[in-house]
């Protein structure tokens, strides 16, 4: 650490630390809303993912095995949520919130063996030279593969929606799933593959709750943070971009106000436990004042049945 | 194709009864299969899940009293439903509501007044009201997303809460830990069956059912969110005032929320502690859309759910049953209801047919 | 099924009475004893310990007892319907172990006057509840003294929960004993404002190194921070329960809660008739607090947390004896005068050397 940047490179880690599962997941419901679908069960498959990546992980001795299986494991959970939603077109703001129930019931079943069993964290990807610089060395090159995918998935997904065709299509459908639908486009099947990108994201982040941020598994150790990125898409107006944003806003005063209570001043803890979420909010007021733009992202078919025949 | 569906173009009266009874058979076929899976007879847990709870009158009212407030606050949110308002923060406005009521039981601590416990409900109800006006503001005003600004808002309730009853609001007498005083009688619900929790707060949550339930069905109000739910365009080209409604929307909710939050302070709980919720604001929206935001529906939704409740405790203590499992049962009912309500909508046809080509529908 | 109704038994306490003898009546049916949670019992924490002692009295006493448990209960309006419940399912003994679920017990108490009642933590008691609940503070003391000897930067890192009595009697327990041995020790605190997210655990545990900590201690339930002091090369103690496992190279030692033997007690003199409401508050010396081993510390340092321990034990070490004075310097207890246990159990100020502050 060096001279009077020595406070830092630790603080940034930790506002990493803080950011990443809620970017992750957040990301993930970003790609479902846009093609028109809510799907308010992020906790839940978050906890799910969390609970298979830990099991994996320690069962086989590969974090990647880990990673994939919680992947999976969120893509599994959502898909009960787009068969509900797509075919029995069920509601989808209720069904979201039975899947929040289900997985956390589900992931503490599956977790009663693995209550106070601990893990190596995930290994940090290092890379050579570059991680040796000063400052930006250790924050940017000496970080863990979810992490570095953090930001590759938001920059994959800005790429895959704003200059792919594919992109184009599913926010088509998210716009208007009857124009989409009368192109010749399967509204369905395109809501769920990203139905379960959503969910392998939650997953994911999840595996990083439970492998990197706190190596080990405890019932409900989300503790919350799905809500948060859920209100985190909306907080980036759809915009994946802005997710980065939102989440380094949430997770960087939530960091700080700690740092603050740990300076002693004379303020209650719980109103600076407060200002994460007050700041998001005065955060989404400043910049909501345009509402034409946000309408112009805001997927217009959201949370909306579709259904074809004949 | 398999099997395809068929929209009824009208919906179906049978279904409208037909679908929840088929997802509970569904429910119970499946539960049947994990029961026996995890080395319970399926018969015998069953009954405890759904038939124990409600074998005795006593258990009838604890039915009542776990229902209350989820249908209260479910009757105010699938009212800013039909509105497409998705106030999410009903949590925080139980909270606040519990706290504005609650307070003033506490400031007039002494007092025998008869006023003192419909004054507190009144401030419940604008406590209540007035987190839900945040979002409101923030809505009509700045054109902020209310999906965010209610949520944020509840963890924000929950830490008033925390400091005032760790702090200004701690029980003199409670060698500091973080509770009010008990509220004196003046400031409690009445119980209506002695012997039971049964209070005051569950009738007048019956009340506001049937009340939503007129309100409805005659007036401008109740077709106006009809409308708008139903058709946003519309309503607009017809001159409804968008600002007007979710105004209208978020008082609504917030209101019955703050309201249920004092019921539950100064009847069952009879304090203000950390913990004046186990998450009825969140359940409370699920119970909304599983009652297909009418009332009545609300009315039933919140009972099953604080059956499953109920049940998964008497799981848990005669069967040995672990809590989670309660979760898994709940969410499998949940989905099968949801899922059923579609033969309320289309006609299922299995095997093949060709229809005649139609259009491709949404509904919201 | 083998639920009364309400009216039942509110209306014939005498039905409820002969539920209470039915074990002592017929000696083939096994004695009932009900616990309830407000965690889950997987939480590796508070409840986790409860219900290692639920099952130690359920291995002491064999099939002559049948002990039953609800996890997950919220504090709040839910928890009378579960304690309720479980007495009216025929639990002899009843263990609520939440502070929350205090005026509940009573309430319930009050309605099933022949069955016996425990409340962990909490201050009322009637002829049917006893509380009980450990000194943990004791604990804090010995975590204080290997801190005090071991820390470099003399400044201790505490995660704090929620700003009550039972949380500030630790930390200010834990700064007498560093004192002990480094007169200019300090303490910063960080709250979470909840007893469990092991992520803001792990991310106190981080900003409180940042800021200078080179020892961690905590009031919260998971073994997040003890990880986070594993991965930063610095060192702190576990809480509940053994965390070695977590933190192989950072932890020195942790207070075990340890509530198994009060539990089989309990439950064998309310089996033999013997029950009595009392109110005990046992730590080291009762068995009730333990410590994990002292290791990751030289010979010296291990032999005076030692010492400590013994003399707590022996009642050598009065914790809270005068002279003391508050964070602003303020004498709170003047020499040769110590506090009473209701005094400290009603703690509501920070001892010198605590930056930091509480809500008033």
């Amino acid at each position: 650490m060096s001279g009077d940047f020595g406070w830092f490179v630790p603080v940034v880690l930790s506002v990493i630390s803080a950011s990443t599962p809620l970017l992750l997941a957040a990301t993930g419901e970003l790609v479902t809303e846009k093609s028109g679908v809510l799907n308010l069960g992020i906790e839940g498959m978050m906890l799910v993912g969390a609970v298979v990546g830990f099991a994996v992980t320690l069962s086989t001795g590969s974090a990647g095995l880990g990673i994939l299986a919680a992947a999976l494991a969120g893509a599994g959970m959502a898909l009960a949520f787009a068969i509900l939603t797509q075919i029995l077109l069920a509601n989808q703001v209720a069904t979201g919130l039975a899947l929040a129930i289900l997985g956390t019931g589900l992931s503490a079943l599956i977790g009663k063996g693995y209550v106070g069993v601990a893990l190596q964290p995930l290994p940090k990807l290092t890379l050579p030279l570059l991680s040796g610089l000063p400052v930006i060395g250790p924050i940017l090159f000496h970080q863990d593969v979810l992490v570095y995918g953090s930001f590759a998935f938001v920059a994959g997904v800005s790429w895959f929606l704003y200059h792919s065709h594919a992109g184009l299509v599913l926010r088509a459908i998210g716009d208007s799933h009857h124009a989409a639908h009368a192109i010749g486009y399967s509204v369905v099947a395109i809501r769920f593959a990203a139905i379960l990108f959503g969910g392998a994201m939650s997953g994911l982040a999840g595996a990083y709750m439970s492998l990197a941020y706190t190596p080990m598994w405890a019932e409900n150790m989300t503790a919350g943070r799905g809500w948060i990125a859920l209100a985190l898409v909306v907080f980036a107006t759809w915009r994946p971009a802005r997710l980065l944003l939102g989440a380094y806003l949430f997770g960087g005063i939530t960091i700080l106000q700690l740092h603050v209570q740990g300076l002693g001043l004379a303020i209650p803890s719980q109103f600076l436990s407060m200002l994460p979420y007050l700041a998001t909010i005065l955060v989404l007021v400043l910049i909501s004042r345009d509402a034409a733009r946000i309408r112009l992202n805001a997927p217009a078919c959201l949370g909306k049945h579709f259904h074809a025949s004949g | 194709m398999f099997f395809r569906l068929e929209h009824r173009g009208q919906h179906s009266a049978l279904w409208t009864y037909a679908s929840p009874l088929l997802a509970l058979a569904l429910t119970l076929v499946t539960s049947a299969l994990i029961f026996a899976l995890l080395g319970k007879n399926p018969g015998v847990a069953l009954y405890t899940f759904f038939i124990e709870p409600l074998t005795a009158q006593g258990s009838l009212a604890e039915l009542l009293v776990k229902a209350a407030p989820l249908v209260l606050i479910g009757t105010g949110l699938s009212l800013g439903f039909r509105a497409n308002v998705w106030n999410i923060g009903a949590e925080g406005q139980y909270t606040i509501g519990a706290l504005a009521g609650g307070g003033l039981g506490l400031l007039f601590y002494g007092s025998n007044s008869a006023l003192l416990l419909p004054a507190m409900i009144l401030a419940g109800l604008l406590g209540g009201m007035a987190w839900a006006a945040i979002p409101a503001w923030l809505k009509t005003r700045f054109n902020a997303n209310e999906i965010l600004t209610s949520l944020m808002l509840t963890y924000v309730a929950q830490l008033v809460l925390i400091y005032l009853v760790t702090g200004p609001w701690r029980d003199p007498e409670g060698y500091g830990f973080p509770q009010s005083r008990m509220f004196a009688d003046a400031g409690t619900m009445p119980i209506l069956v002695s012997g039971t929790r049964l209070h005051l707060g569950v009738l007048i949550a019956l009340l506001v059912v049937l009340a939503a339930w007129g309100l409805l069905g005659k007036s401008l109000v109740g077709f106006q969110l009809k409308v708008v739910g139903q058709a946003p365009r519309a309503a607009r080209y017809a001159g409804f005032s968008d600002k007007a409604l979710v105004w209208l929307a978020l008082m609504l909710g917030g209101g019955l929320a703050g309201a249920a939050g004092l019921f539950e302070v100064a009847g069952p709980i009879g304090q203000l502690t950390p913990q004046i919720s186990p998450g009825y604001g969140f359940t409370a929206i699920i119970v909304a859309f599983l009652g297909r935001l009418h009332p009545v529906g609300v009315l039933f939704a919140g009972l099953l759910l604080a059956l499953s409740y109920l049940g998964g405790e008497a799981a848990q203590i005669d069967l040995g049953l672990p809590g989670a499992v309660t979760g898994i049962f709940q969410g499998i009912l949940l989905f099968y209801l949801l899922g059923c309500d579609i033969l309320i909508h289309y006609r299922l046809h299995v095997g093949h047919r060709a229809g005649a080509a139609q259009p491709a529908r949404a509904t919201s | 099924m083998r639920r009364r109704t309400f009216n039942k038994l509110l209306g014939a306490t005498v039905a409820t009475a002969a539920l209470g003898r039915v074990g002592l009546a017929r000696a083939a049916d096994p004695f009932k004893a009900g616990f309830i949670y407000v965690g889950p019992v997987a939480d590796f924490g508070w409840s986790h310990q409860h219900d290692l002692g639920r099952q130690a009295a359920q291995d002491a006493l064999g099939d002559k007892i049948k002990t039953t448990f609800v996890e997950s209960v919220k504090e709040g309006p839910d928890a009378e319907r579960v304690i309720h419940e479980l007495a009216a399912a025929g639990n002899g003994i009843i263990f609520t172990t939440s502070f929350g679920f205090m005026n509940p017990t009573i309430k319930v108490a009050k309605q099933f006057p022949k069955v016996y009642f425990e409340h962990a933590t909490g201050y009322k008691q009637a002829d049917n509840v006893s509380t009980y609940n450990i000194r943990f503070y004791e604990g804090r003391y010995i975590q204080g003294v290997i801190a005090g000897k071991l820390s470099k930067s003399g400044v201790v890192g505490y995660i704090g929960s929620v700003p009550i009595p039972e949380v500030v009697m630790g930390m200010n327990s834990f700064m007498r004993g560093m004192r002990t041995v480094n007169p200019n020790g300090k303490m910063k605190i960080v709250w979470i404002n909840g007893w469990y997210d092991p992520g803001k655990e792990s991310d106190a545990a981080k900003a409180l190194i940042d800021q200078g900590a080179d020892m961690i201690a905590q009031h919260t339930d998971s073994a997040a921070p003890l990880q986070v002091a594993e991965q930063r090369g610095v060192q702190g103690f576990g809480q509940a329960s053994d965390m070695i496992k977590f933190a192989p190279k950072a932890q020195l030692t942790s207070s075990i809660d340890h509530w198994g033997d009060y539990y089989t007690q309990r439950v064998q003199a309310a089996m033999d008739g013997s029950w009595k409401s009392q109110d005990v508050w046992g730590g080291l010396a009762a068995g009730m607090l333990k410590m994990a081993p002292y290791t990751n510390m030289p010979d010296d340092v291990a032999k005076a947390a030692q010492d400590a321990e013994d003399g707590i034990k022996s009642g050598k070490i009065v914790i809270f004896s005068g002279p003391i004075n508050d964070q602003d310097g303020k004498p709170k207890v003047v020499e040769g005068q110590a506090l009473s246990d209701s005094q400290v159990l009603g703690m509501d100020w920070l001892a010198e050397g605590i930056e930091g502050t509480l809500p008033k």
